[in-house]
């Protein structure tokens, strides 16, 4: 490759960087959000059901 | 007119908070003295008068960020803060008696900080005190409402010139242009523009500074 | 100040949507900048950066004008909802301010061998605007959250939009006197596929922009949410 393409590919190459780096952080926090929903999930259960919780 | 009745009273309170516990002003003025001999030993032998006049620009700008950063202390110390806001008058007009106070103070630095330039360095010319007399009104006008928001933060000294610094970059710009280009109208000019366009800003959003 | 995090259950099932045409867009716009437009005569391949480069700095302004607008409606209308809006299109004004800076540097050094001018006003302006728009983050993060927060990121976030062209006017005085131009930059002239192929582009880095704006958006109103809900739900 010349010099050239070598440029253009690392300038298009770091929007890509950018945008992949983007996904892998929405993923972590979609990760994060499922972990802190089902504990709600579970917090709500035991409010809706208070006899049987092992409080 | 009792708008400006209260920016004559909260400037005037300021000068005298300032005159009789006299904290603030000999330190900036030691600093900008300071400063300017440190730049003497910064700039090698043969940086021309053209390096210096930039310099002249850092030392101004830096001994503002200095002068800025206590700007609120007398409101923060006392309480006096909520006090003013909670008063019936115009909450920009709180803005505009500090920043015309810290505009007395800043010209009280640049009649002592000019006059050593020209001792240590060059000569200084009209277009330059023009010069410094147009940014200190813009540094006044947009520092006193940067010093009130980075006052509401955690890290105040530190946020304080990460704010003022970017919108410094014209006022330099300006002031630089004016001492040195052959055509110091277009610089002076512009710096009346920026002085303009961001009083009225800051006259305008202060209030949504201050309160909640 | 009201909350309100409006919930959109319509408009959440268009996101994907959003995200398919956009990739499909991104997609057109790499065909059209390597295959469909020629090769420049005077700069060779180096100048198909440009495709990419100057929509991703015109959709940077276009993030942070979106930002001020939102800015201002929350100091209008006070509510809470637009201090998000506000926040997540001056983080992705930033990101894209980024790219603009490591995308022009990149062209820098493949035209003239250096990577970095002061001659380039757009760097330059970039640069500042970069270094206004970080302070943003230093100043939102080191308040506590609230409507003093949010009343201050708004005033700051004007603030930005109004040194754009002011900040761009410095520039240009200041290159003409105090840095004179060394490197004349021609600009492409562009024939009818080069400006066909730019306009693709802009049109997809636009679509980029606004697709990781809804997305990032989404991600923060369920944050905010699911703290609400865990707050009603612990005492």
């Amino acid at each position: 490759m010349s010099s050239g393409e070598k440029y253009v590919a690392a300038a298009y190459g770091v929007v890509f960087l950018v945008v992949l780096a983007y996904v892998v952080i929405i993923a972590a926090k979609l990760a994060r959000l499922e972990r802190e929903t089902a504990e709600l999930a579970e917090l709500a259960r035991a409010r809706s059901a208070p006899s049987t919780s092992n409080g | 007119m009792t708008y400006f009745a209260d920016v004559a009273a909260l400037a005037r309170k300021d000068l005298r908070l300032e005159l009789r516990a006299r904290d603030t002003l000999p330190a900036m003025l030691l600093f900008v003295v300071s400063t300017l001999v440190v730049f003497h030993f910064a700039l090698p032998a043969d940086a021309g008068e053209l390096a210096a006049q930039g310099l002249l620009w850092l030392a101004l700008v830096f001994t503002a960020l200095l002068g800025l950063a206590r700007a609120w202390a007398p409101e923060r110390e006392s309480g006096a803060l909520d006090g003013l806001v909670l008063a019936p008058c115009d909450r920009s007009a709180i803005w505009l008696g500090k920043a015309l106070a810290t505009f007395v103070f800043l010209g009280v630095i640049s009649a002592v900080a000019l006059p050593a330039f020209a001792v240590f360095f060059a000569p200084v010319s009209w277009e330059t005190v023009a010069g410094v007399a147009l940014a200190n009104a813009g540094i006044c006008a947009v520092g006193t409402l940067l010093a009130a928001m980075a006052a509401a933060s955690r890290t105040r000294e530190l946020v304080l010139p990460l704010l003022f610094l970017p919108l410094a970059i014209p006022l330099v710009v300006g002031g630089v242009g004016a001492s040195i280009s052959d055509d110091p109208g277009r610089f002076l000019a512009f710096l009346g523009l920026y002085d303009g366009v961001f009083a009225l800003l800051c006259w305008a959003s202060f209030e949504y500074v201050v309160s909640e | 100040m009201s909350t309100s995090y409006p919930n959109r259950p319509a408009r959440g099932g268009r996101l994907p949507a959003l995200a398919a045409v956009t990739a499909l867009l991104v997609g057109l716009a790499i065909v059209f900048a390597f295959f469909v437009a020629p090769e420049d005569a005077d700069q060779g391949i180096s100048q198909r950066i440009f495709y990419f480069h100057v929509p991703i700095a015109l959709t940077a302004y276009a993030c942070f004008g979106w930002a001020a607008f939102k800015a201002l409606l929350l100091l209008w209308r006070k509510e809470e909802r637009y201090d998000l809006e506000s926040y997540v299109a001056v983080h992705q004004g930033t990101i894209f301010g980024a790219l603009t800076l490591a995308t022009g540097s990149i062209w820098a050094k493949a035209s003239w061998g250096h990577w970095w001018l002061w001659s380039e006003n757009q760097l330059v302006l970039f640069l500042v605007l970069f270094l206004f728009y970080s302070a943003y983050f230093m100043l939102r993060f080191s308040i506590e959250e609230g409507p003093r927060r949010a009343n201050i990121s708004a005033v700051y976030a004007l603030f930005g939009v109004v040194l754009v062209p002011v900040s761009f006017l410095a520039i240009r005085l200041a290159e003409n006197v105090i840095h004179p131009t060394v490197f004349t930059r021609d600009g492409p002239q562009m024939t009818g596929t080069m400006f066909l192929a730019f306009c693709v582009a802009w049109v997809a880095i636009t679509l980029l922009a606004y697709t990781l704006y809804r997305v990032e958006l989404a991600g923060k109103r369920l944050d905010a949410n699911l703290r609400e809900l865990r707050e009603a739900l612990t005492t």
